[in-house]
């Protein structure tokens, strides 16, 4: 009898080598809670410099964007992103390197239909389904008066 | 003439001469265990070129003008091109080739091309429609990334399965038979085959139920065993796919693959070990580089005097794969020898 598709199924997974999960797991807690600890760090020190609260929640990201933007256009981010996995990609370093992969990739098409158009193909994804789950969060706070 | 033996395959009684190939590649594949066997290892994946895509014509251009020099002939010389890459509408073929002013053939076979280029390159030859006849194929490690995966700098995982792109070209000129060339004995062009893989990143899989069907209808029509011949060499199924391909070999088609008469350019291109690659290499280049540098060697020196190439194909778009369709595989089959041997 030829295989059928669902017993290849099982012999193509028994063939495929899966992820080293316990390696991403340990990584991805590094390197994410490195970059958290920067963050604080970061908080820390511009309180220290005399920047106001609201400064500070707008420095402490806008300083790990650059930064993000910086390592992706020099071509490290993604040999970090590489070993760090979700370590790089859950904080707001990978919404940066989602903006600015594509922004650089996409320049040879144009600076309109090329960079313009490709920057959001990424991360569009997460800015519509955030700005959804934002107005969802917004009408339950509103109807139960969470505010 | 061409005659069909069995049911799917071609001889070529007129033994069409592979006078000549030509490989080039890209600094990844020339780090590679077959550093020393290619033609040219450009330092710059750009090739000096301004986009990856512009990259990837030059491979093709350079891989036939080295072919076509190595036989002592010109452009004006050749009856027919046949060619083809990964990009939307092979455009690495179509704009790196242009220029030349040979009659054109595009042809489309995902990384199996180089086979279906070969195969049918040999077929024009054998007809005698060609006195000339070059197949040639490329893949840009670069410009597949931008159009079937991410951008070169997002940084995200790939799995154990997922293959590498080469960065290569490979290029043969076929011609009327001469003594003490390679020939090309037969071909069998494929059927598609499907056996519900969804993966993507697991092309290996995807690919080797249609290379174990290949191989299969190749030896049945052509009543030989494996041992028959030196080597089985498929394309690109990586170590995944190597694996599911000798195993459903045995199973589905009764027939034992020794280690020792099969390779994989995916896995012959790269060293796993210290090259980042996962399962291997893959692309249209990949076993077009290999054949026209390491394998065409050895049948020209005579190391190795039979060997069947076996190109392997995933025939999807981006499209398919957005839309979760399983994605439909081929596999070619040339049948090379090396001069002198009488029965092919």
């Amino acid at each position: 009898m030829p295989t059928g598709k669902q017993e290849y199924d099982r012999m193509a997974k028994k063939a495929s080598p899966p992820s080293k999960k316990g390696k991403d797991l340990f990584f991805a807690f590094l390197f994410g809670g490195l970059i958290c600890t920067l963050g604080q760090a970061l908080n820390v020190l511009y309180a220290h410099l005399g920047l106001s609260e609201t400064e500070v929640k707008a420095a402490t990201p806008v300083t790990l964007i650059v930064v993000t933007a910086a390592l992706t256009g020099v071509g490290v981010f993604d040999k970090i992103a590489k070993i760090a996995g979700a370590g790089t990609f859950v904080p707001i370093t990978g919404f940066a390197n989602a903006i600015v992969s594509p922004a650089m990739e996409f320049r040879a098409e144009g600076r309109v239909l090329g960079t313009g158009a490709k920057l959001f193909s990424i991360a569009g994804p997460v800015i519509v389904y955030g700005v959804c789950a934002a107005v969802v969060y917004g009408l339950i706070a509103y109807i139960f008066r969470l505010y | 003439m061409a005659e069909r033996l069995g049911r799917y395959t071609l001889r070529f009684p007129s033994r069409p001469a592979v006078l000549a190939g030509a490989a080039v590649v890209g600094t990844a594949e020339g780090e590679g265990p077959l550093r020393a066997e290619f033609d040219q290892i450009f330092p710059d994946d750009t090739l000096g070129e301004s986009t990856f895509e512009k990259a990837e014509s030059a491979l093709q251009r350079e891989a036939v003008a080295l072919a076509l020099k190595k036989v002592g002939k010109t452009p004006a010389d050749a009856d027919f091109i046949f060619a083809g890459d990964l990009l939307n509408q092979c455009t690495g073929s179509s704009f790196g080739l242009r220029d030349f002013g040979i009659p054109f053939v595009g042809v489309y076979g995902a990384c199996s091309t180089m086979a279906l280029a070969l195969g049918l390159a040999g077929l024009f030859v054998d007809a005698k429609a060609a006195g000339l006849a070059l197949a040639v194929t490329s893949s840009h490690f670069c410009s597949a990334e931008r159009q079937f995966r991410q951008p070169l700098e997002y940084g995200g995982q790939r799995p154990p399965t997922a293959q590498r792109t080469a960065t290569a070209a490979g290029a043969s000129v076929l011609g009327a038979h001469e003594p003490g060339k390679p020939y090309l004995a037969a071909a069998t062009f494929g059927r598609i085959v499907d056996l519900g893989v969804q993966d993507a990143n697991n092309m290996g899989a995807a690919m080797a139920p249609a290379a174990a069907r290949t191989v299969a209808d190749f030896l049945r029509d052509t009543a030989m065993s494996p041992d028959d011949l030196d080597w089985i060499v498929t394309g690109d199924l990586g170590a995944v796919g190597t694996e599911l391909f000798r195993t459903l070999l045995l199973k589905d088609h009764g027939v034992k693959l020794a280690e020792a008469r099969h390779a994989d350019c995916g896995l012959l291109l790269y060293d796993r070990e210290k090259q980042d690659v996962h399962a291997g290499g893959s692309g249209c280049g990949c076993s077009a580089s290999v054949f026209n540098s390491y394998i065409l060697r050895r049948l020209q020196c005579g190391s190795l005097r039979r060997v069947l190439l076996v190109a392997t194909g995933a025939l999807l778009s981006q499209t398919s794969t957005l839309q979760g369709e399983s994605i439909p595989c081929i596999a070619h089959a040339a049948l090379v020898c090396a001069p002198g041997k009488g029965k092919e």
